[in-house]
């Protein structure tokens, strides 16, 4: 038995070990803004927190996880709108939206280890996400703006 | 159009009905379904089949087209709210099934704005004037006298004024007026038409809720994954699974019949894995041990096609459009140029694989799917399960992207097929690899141009050769030549004043699914034109934007109905808008401006879906031919806009789109197999390599044209251009890499 928080919620897993993290928070948990994208790590669509770092929950298998603090993008802000989520609204960022979970939760931590990134460490922070729908370059203002406190 | 018209004006009330039939089918357990269709039947009033109000006056107005992040489920809408006065935080949205009943839902070809805003219009004035008839009845004078302002009517003489909730309950009871009664507004008095408005789906895509493909979660839902024969029209020989069952999870698996020729959008057979979780079938699947019968395209291999097809174009092909005697100019001209160019296939690879939902019992079938043609799925329905028509129930959820992939909804029949099959809710989830190895491919393509220069150095013959499989091969495997709508797409109709002229097709053999991806043939087609266009201007010494405007001539109407095109009503190909284009991404880019070592600037300009763009790529090359892109600056003429925001993010998006194929994407086969699987071989553009793009908006009161895909062909060009600009050294095949060979530079 595998027991986490996920979102502040004690949840308890007994399955297959090897299962990733995103299949259990989208098959199990309903938890289905988390996004799979590739399954290898390589676009980002399913980031997540682990202990307040970002990872790609394809790629992290839920035998790793007992005691694991987790928080998905349903559970980023408690008050319902981190200062990435107004500022992704005030630059209109989204077009077919699927990635954007994953696009937020990586821009979040990285403004948690670097409070008012330039344009070149948003670029390398973000360089494992894709979005094939191009909203890059408003990713890039809304993160600063998020950080300038100014969204 | 007309008909439609007539039709959804006339039967509202009985048509409005059809929403109540299996809201809600599943009462209990842990369901999560797109919340976006509710029931009207408790509605008071429903005048139109696109807009009905609750008794607090709340407006619910139906998005029938498909979102896939075009932000149409913002732009209609806003159109009829506009035209009926709505204030628009009392109006909610609302995704329509998959209906007949509001005309065409097939979500391509950027036609939404411009095949759906008058008849958005004429909804919402029909809406006004008929609340302004009940508010003129409660008051007892006449409607003249009363004005529909942001969900309010105003008597005007005497300054009286009611919500529109207090007029639902009697403008329900009053005949729905003609079309001839109607007035539509002027432009000056639009309130959300032209202006920026956020996308209503903006709080559900930053927090998660937002619902697509593989979202719907139904009790008792089945989870599944397919092993699909690597080759196409291949079958399964034998198959073990042993290891497959092993899965925890894994509960069972089904073999599915193959396809055969033609494609169409059908399933394409193999081996289903059926378990209780995504994963456990993705995995159990991986697990089957299959031999597979390729059958016949199993010698598809990409270089040797390659070669074929360069071949093939340096033939006489079969002749599209003549003019003049182009063989002729080419004989006597003072100077020739020649030139190849060379893009491979594409995958649409939307960030969403192909995925879908279908529950299928003995009287009923529901969908759930990201689909871009949802209609279509009805009679896709009916005859995997031999229900009728009102017994299936197409339900649109969001798409995670498509750019024409979600139009071909094999994915969703394999759905339907696994639920009939196994008598459960089911959801097929594709992996990236399914997506990657079993889409309809953009199609790979060669090119071989010709031009003549008389002794004046002016262009008096232009050949234009074209060979690759025609989309029309997915429905008719006879056909083996590009036809004149492919052919249409800036290369038949190349707008340029030349003398001599032909245009050429040549026969290739489709070895895959061949289907349409954003911009469709434009893409190589406006990257051979745009890039030869290019070097004849070096060739003749010009600023090639001065030639590229040269070529265009004297501002005029072009018609091409004569070699096959058809014409669009109201939309003629004005070749005066494409050089207005031209000269405002020169002014906005500043062409000619001093520019640091190692950088260019290229320009390329198309007209495709009844559009205009030109756009101004800035490129840095290093020494070692490791190139980024600074800045790209792009101008559209879409005629009138909706939303500027959302049409600007089209552009800011097609420039991604277009240096993603310029630099880095290409899909190539092995012996019938798609070498590409992921995106570490298949690459798309990042963040990092993401220009400053400045995209300027021609303010126009033409009718709406296309916003979606004209941004995209003219990018892959515009670079090559920059490149040549930069270097001196001319890249004709796509993708261009990323390290440049400047050999010889």
């Amino acid at each position: 038995m595998i027991n986490l928080t996920i979102n502040g919620e004690a949840r308890q897993f007994d399955g297959d070990g090897e299962m990733p993290l995103l299949w259990f928070l989208r098959d199990q948990l309903t938890l289905t803004g988390t996004k799979y994208g590739c399954g290898k790590g390589l676009c980002g669509a399913c980031t997540v927190h682990l202990n307040g770092a970002s990872i790609r929950s394809c790629s992290v298998s839920m035998d790793r996880l007992d005691g694991a603090v987790i928080t998905t993008i349903e559970g980023l802000a408690a008050d319902g709108e981190h200062p990435l989520q107004i500022a992704w609204a005030t630059h209109n960022v989204p077009q077919c939206g699927y990635c954007q979970s994953g696009q937020i939760m990586q821009a979040a931590s990285l403004l948690v280890e670097n409070p008012s990134p330039n344009d070149q460490q948003i670029d390398d922070a973000m360089s494992g996400m894709i979005c094939r729908c191009g909203t890059y370059q408003r990713i890039r203002a809304a993160i600063k703006s998020a950080a300038g406190g100014e969204a | 159009m007309k008909n439609i018209r007539q039709v959804n004006r006339r039967d509202f009330l009985k048509t409005g009905g059809v929403f109540v039939v299996g809201v809600s089918l599943f009462g209990c357990g842990k369901e999560k379904v797109p919340g976006m269709t509710k029931s009207l039947s408790t509605d008071p009033w429903s005048p139109d089949v696109y807009v009905s109000f609750d008794a607090e006056g709340t407006a619910y107005i139906i998005s029938h087209r498909s979102e896939m992040g075009q932000g149409i489920r913002t732009g209609l809408p806003a159109v009829l709210a506009d035209e009926m006065e709505a204030d628009w935080s009392r109006v909610k949205v609302e995704q329509a099934l998959g209906d007949a009943k509001y005309g065409n839902q097939n979500t391509d070809g950027s036609w939404s704005v411009r095949g759906f805003m008058q008849r958005m219009r004429e909804a919402g004035a029909t809406v006004r004037l008929m609340l302004e008839q009940s508010a003129a009845q409660q008051w007892g004078v006449d409607v003249s006298e009363c004005k529909a302002s942001l969900h309010t009517v105003v008597h005007q003489p005497s300054g009286r004024a009611l919500d529109y909730a207090e007029l639902v309950a009697g403008a329900s009871e009053l005949p729905v007026p003609g079309l001839e009664l109607l007035q539509l507004k002027s432009p000056d008095e639009f309130r959300y038409i032209g202006k920026d408005l956020p996308i209503v789906d903006m709080h559900d895509m930053t927090h998660g809720g937002a619902m697509y493909g593989a979202d719907t979660r139904l009790p008792g839902m089945k989870f599944a994954a397919i092993a699909r024969p690597p080759v196409v029209f291949g079958k399964v020989k034998t198959y073990d699974t042993a290891k497959a069952l092993a899965v925890a999870g894994v509960e069972q698996v089904v073999e599915l019949p193959a396809a055969e020729a033609p494609a169409m959008f059908k399933a394409q057979g193999g081996i289903a894995v059926i378990a209780n979780n995504s994963w456990a079938a993705l995995r159990g699947r991986d697990l089957l041990r299959i031999e597979w019968d390729d059958g016949s395209n199993a010698d598809y291999n990409s270089d040797s096609y390659k070669q074929a097809l360069l071949e093939t174009v340096r033939q006489p092909g079969n002749v599209l459009r003549k003019q003049g005697d182009v063989e002729q100019s080419l004989d006597s001209a003072e100077q020739t140029l020649e030139a190849e160019y060379y893009a491979p296939h594409l995958a649409h690879a939307s960030m969403e694989p192909p995925a879908a939902v279908a529950s299928v019992s003995a009287d009923f079938c529901e969908i759930w799917a990201p689909s871009q043609d949802p209609q279509s799925l009805i009679p896709m329905a009916a005859a995997v399960t031999g229900l009728k028509p009102e017994q299936i129930r197409i339900n649109v959820t969001l798409l995670g992207g498509a750019f024409g992939r979600k139009s071909k909804c094999d994915f969703v029949e394999e759905a339907v097929v696994l639920s009939k099959k196994l008598g459960a809710p089911v959801l097929v989830q594709w992996s990236r690899e399914d997506d990657i190895r079993h889409d309809y491919y953009h199609t790979v393509s060669a090119q071989h141009l010709s031009a003549s220069l008389d002794a004046d150095g002016a262009v008096n013959g232009w050949r234009h050769r074209l060979a690759y499989p025609s989309i029309m091969s997915t429905f008719d495997a006879a056909v083996k030549s590009p036809v004149a709508f492919e052919a249409g797409m800036g290369a038949l109709n190349v707008p340029y004043d030349i003398e001599n002229l032909s245009i050429e097709a040549g026969e290739a053999e489709s070895k895959v699914r061949i289907g349409w991806l954003r911009s469709v043939c434009n893409i190589y087609q406006s990257f051979a034109v745009n890039s030869f266009t290019d070097e004849i201007a070096h060739a003749r010494g010009l600023d090639p934007k001065d030639n590229l405007l040269e070529l265009l001539g004297p501002d005029r109407s072009l018609d091409f109905t004569d070699v096959g095109l058809e014409a669009t009503e109201n939309y003629p190909f004005e070749t005066g808008r494409l050089r207005n284009v031209i000269n405002l991404a020169g002014e906005k880019a500043g062409w000619g401006r001093a520019l640091p070592e190692g950088h260019g600037l290229g320009i390329a300009a198309q007209y495709s879906f009844l559009s205009y763009v030109a756009a101004v790529v800035e490129v840095a090359v290093d020494a070692e031919g490791n190139w980024t892109v600074p800045r790209v600056d792009l101008v559209i003429d879409c005629g009138q806009y909706v939303n500027p925001d959302r049409v600007k993010s089209q552009q800011e998006g097609a420039v991604v789109f277009g240096l993603s194929l310029a630099r880095d994407s290409e899909i190539t086969a092995a012996n019938g197999r798609i070498v590409q699987g992921n995106f570490n071989n298949y690459r798309l553009l990042r963040i990092g390599m993401t220009p400053e793009t400045h995209v300027h908006l021609v303010e126009s009161t033409a009718p709406p044209a296309g916003a979606g895909e004209p941004g995209v062909p003219p990018i892959a060009p515009a670079v090559a251009n920059a490149i040549f600009a930069a270097t001196g050294k001319r890249f004709r095949e796509l993708p261009l890499g990323r390290k440049l060979d400047l050999s010889g530079a």
